[in-house]
């Protein structure tokens, strides 16, 4: 499997990263090398394993289905780029 | 009063309960040690206030015989762990001055204990890297130098403004994380000690998120009864972090002198790695003298899957960190870059706000999970890190721990490895098994290479075992008397 430009492209849309043109060529070469050194994963056998989802196999821990936490929207919105009365000021979504 | 910061943190402890010296004296001592250090960038911010006042409150309780395990005793702060009204950017420029209105568990577990804070520490953005070249706010230097030479050199990273600043006596003992080896890699780098407990050991509540399966909180310290004592405050479940373990923290302190009579050792064959320089086989083999002579038996291990841990760690943890990352989008905290809409708003704001090896972590993140390569990639990744616990699993039928190098070279000077992204990744080859299966990994100063540069030894132990790792510390640290120390320079 290997990256071209096109698909870096399309990689940095999904990211939401602004990557421009000149750099599509060398970052598809930099991820194909990393993806080329990944790529000796193949070697393992994994038939029949499962995934591992976790380190140590422990209950989760459940609690009380009550508030804990609100009323702080003045906190919240203190390290708003943009905010106004009481709401984050954002740039238009829907025409 | 300077030769305060010379002390470990245990001495400290015991002298400010004693009454030798003040909470006051022994922070001003730190605070003056790192305003004289700056050269070194280990501080992204300095909270003198904040420490004076905190160390005041310190005095008082001690005065009136009360006081928690670390009363007075002032510590520096990586910069991933949020401080309630104190500046946390991760070593990001896109956190802008984002000032959490919250504190992380683990902090706050400190301070209850007493800890004093001196300020927050220099680290590679978002917890990304092994040399801390990759700060938005400079590299951090490390006091170390080689032998007739001024080279700056790295401190290791990512907690690379941890370990220069407890190396340089800028604080007693500093808190780091480890994703895949940011706090035992710069700790071998530095001289000192550091340990990654077992994954859930630490809440991670208020820690800023990279690779969230992966990440876990510890000390770096002067000492190995340092990181037990550092170690006992910052653990403990947390209702506010899921993956935070509901197990009783054992008396991590006592273990540190604990007898290693007819403990079993193993020595896993696959460490030993092609073009490892000598001097890290000579002192591995050391390693495993002090060990017999402490009592130890030593057995061969096998973990046939260990050189896959590194390209399996390359999937999962940039496939999580951009998951996590995704909330930096401008809108809600950090910097916001306008564009023409929207989406050209959120691109340029993360083209921007990320460094160049976050941005690329990112890229393979987003690739490994998009649509058709998800089980290709992350699934097979998380299917050869459970081959890779099974290896463990299969070691403990005949050990109780393992002794490996911590990491394959010594420190290195800056700009001399950070070409390739691969050779940087290599730094560690040895810790990142630990991360995948979870488990606690110790860093022990052990000797000094021909360069004059410090080399650590690892032990892993078994899930929540991290008295073992603290009693086979203990030991190698005993047998190993470092005391070295960086000439002062800056």
């Amino acid at each position: 499997m290997s990256v071209n430009a096109e698909n870096v492209k399309k990689i940095a849309r999904l990211a939401r990263l602004e990557v421009p043109e000149e750099r599509l060529e060398p970052l598809a070469k930099e991820l194909n090398d990393l993806l080329g050194w990944i790529e000796q994963l193949n070697e393992v056998d994994v038939d029949g394993v499962e995934p591992m989802t976790s380190a140590v196999e422990t209950q989760i821990h459940l609690r009380e289905d009550e508030i804990t936490d609100g009323n702080i929207r003045d906190q919240v919105l203190a390290n708003a780029p943009k905010s106004e009365e009481g709401f984050f000021v954002v740039p238009k979504a829907v025409e | 009063m300077s030769d305060l910061t010379k002390l470990s943190l245990s001495e400290a402890v015991s002298g400010l309960r004693n009454k030798q010296f003040s909470s006051r004296e022994i922070t001003q001592a730190h605070l003056d040690a790192m305003e004289q250090a700056r050269s070194l960038n280990a501080y992204l911010t300095e909270t003198p206030d904040k420490a004076l006042k905190m160390a005041d409150a310190s005095d008082a309780k001690i005065a009136k015989g009360e006081g928690g395990a670390l009363e007075g005793a002032p510590i520096g702060i990586k910069d991933l762990f949020c401080v309630d009204g104190v500046k946390t950017c991760a070593g990001s420029k896109i956190l802008g001055d984002f000032t959490p209105p919250y504190e992380s568990t683990v902090t706050a577990k400190l301070w209850d204990d007493g800890a004093v804070m001196l300020g927050k520490l220099n680290m590679d953005e978002f917890a990304m890297g092994s040399s801390n070249e990759n700060s938005a706010f400079g590299n951090v230097i490390s006091p170390w130098q080689r032998k007739g030479s001024n080279t700056a050199m790295v401190p290791g990273g990512s907690s690379g403004g941890s370990a220069s600043a407890v190396a340089a006596d800028l604080c007693l003992a500093a808190t780091g994380t480890d994703t895949g080896g940011s706090i035992r890699q710069p700790a071998a780098f530095t001289g000192l000690v550091g340990i990654k407990p077992t994954y859930g050991r630490c809440s991670r509540y208020g820690i800023v998120a990279f690779a969230s399966s992966l990440d876990q909180a510890g000390p770096i310290t002067k000492t190995v009864e340092d990181a037990a004592l550092m170690l006992a405050s910052m653990s403990g479940f947390d209702e506010k972090d899921s993956t935070s373990l509901q197990r009783d923290v054992p008396d991590f302190v006592s273990a540190c002198t604990k007898s290693l009579k007819g403990m079993r050792i193993g020595i896993p064959k696959e460490y030993r790695m092609d073009g490892m320089p000598e001097e890290i086989e000579k002192l591995w083999q050391q390693g495993i003298a002090w060990l017999r002579d402490a009592g130890c038996e030593i057995v061969d291990v096998s973990l046939p899957h260990t050189k896959y841990a590194l390209p399996a760690y390359y999937i999962v943890a940039p496939a999580e960190a951009s998951s996590n990352l995704a909330r930096y989008d401008g809108m809600r905290y950090g910097v916001r870059v306008d564009g023409d809409d929207l989406n050209s708003t959120y691109e340029r704001t993360r083209a921007q706000g990320f460094g160049e090896e976050v941005r690329r972590r990112i890229m393979i993140g987003t690739y490994v999970l998009s649509a058709g390569f998800y089980d290709a990639y992350y699934i097979r990744a998380q299917k050869v890190r459970a081959r890779i616990a099974e290896d463990f699993r299969d070691a403990w039928e005949k050990c109780d721990a393992l002794l490996t190098p911590t990491t394959p070279s010594a420190a290195f000077g800056i700009g001399e490895v950070s070409d390739d992204p691969v050779q940087m990744y290599l730094n560690d080859v040895f810790t990142v098994t630990a991360n995948l299966a979870g488990l606690p990994g110790i860093s022990i100063p052990a000797a000094l290479d021909h360069q004059g540069l410090p080399l650590g030894l690892q032990v892993i132990g078994k899930a929540l075992d991290e008295e073992t790792c603290f009693a086979v510390g203990g030991a190698l640290e005993r047998a190993a008397g470092f005391t070295a120390k960086a000439k002062k320079w800056w």
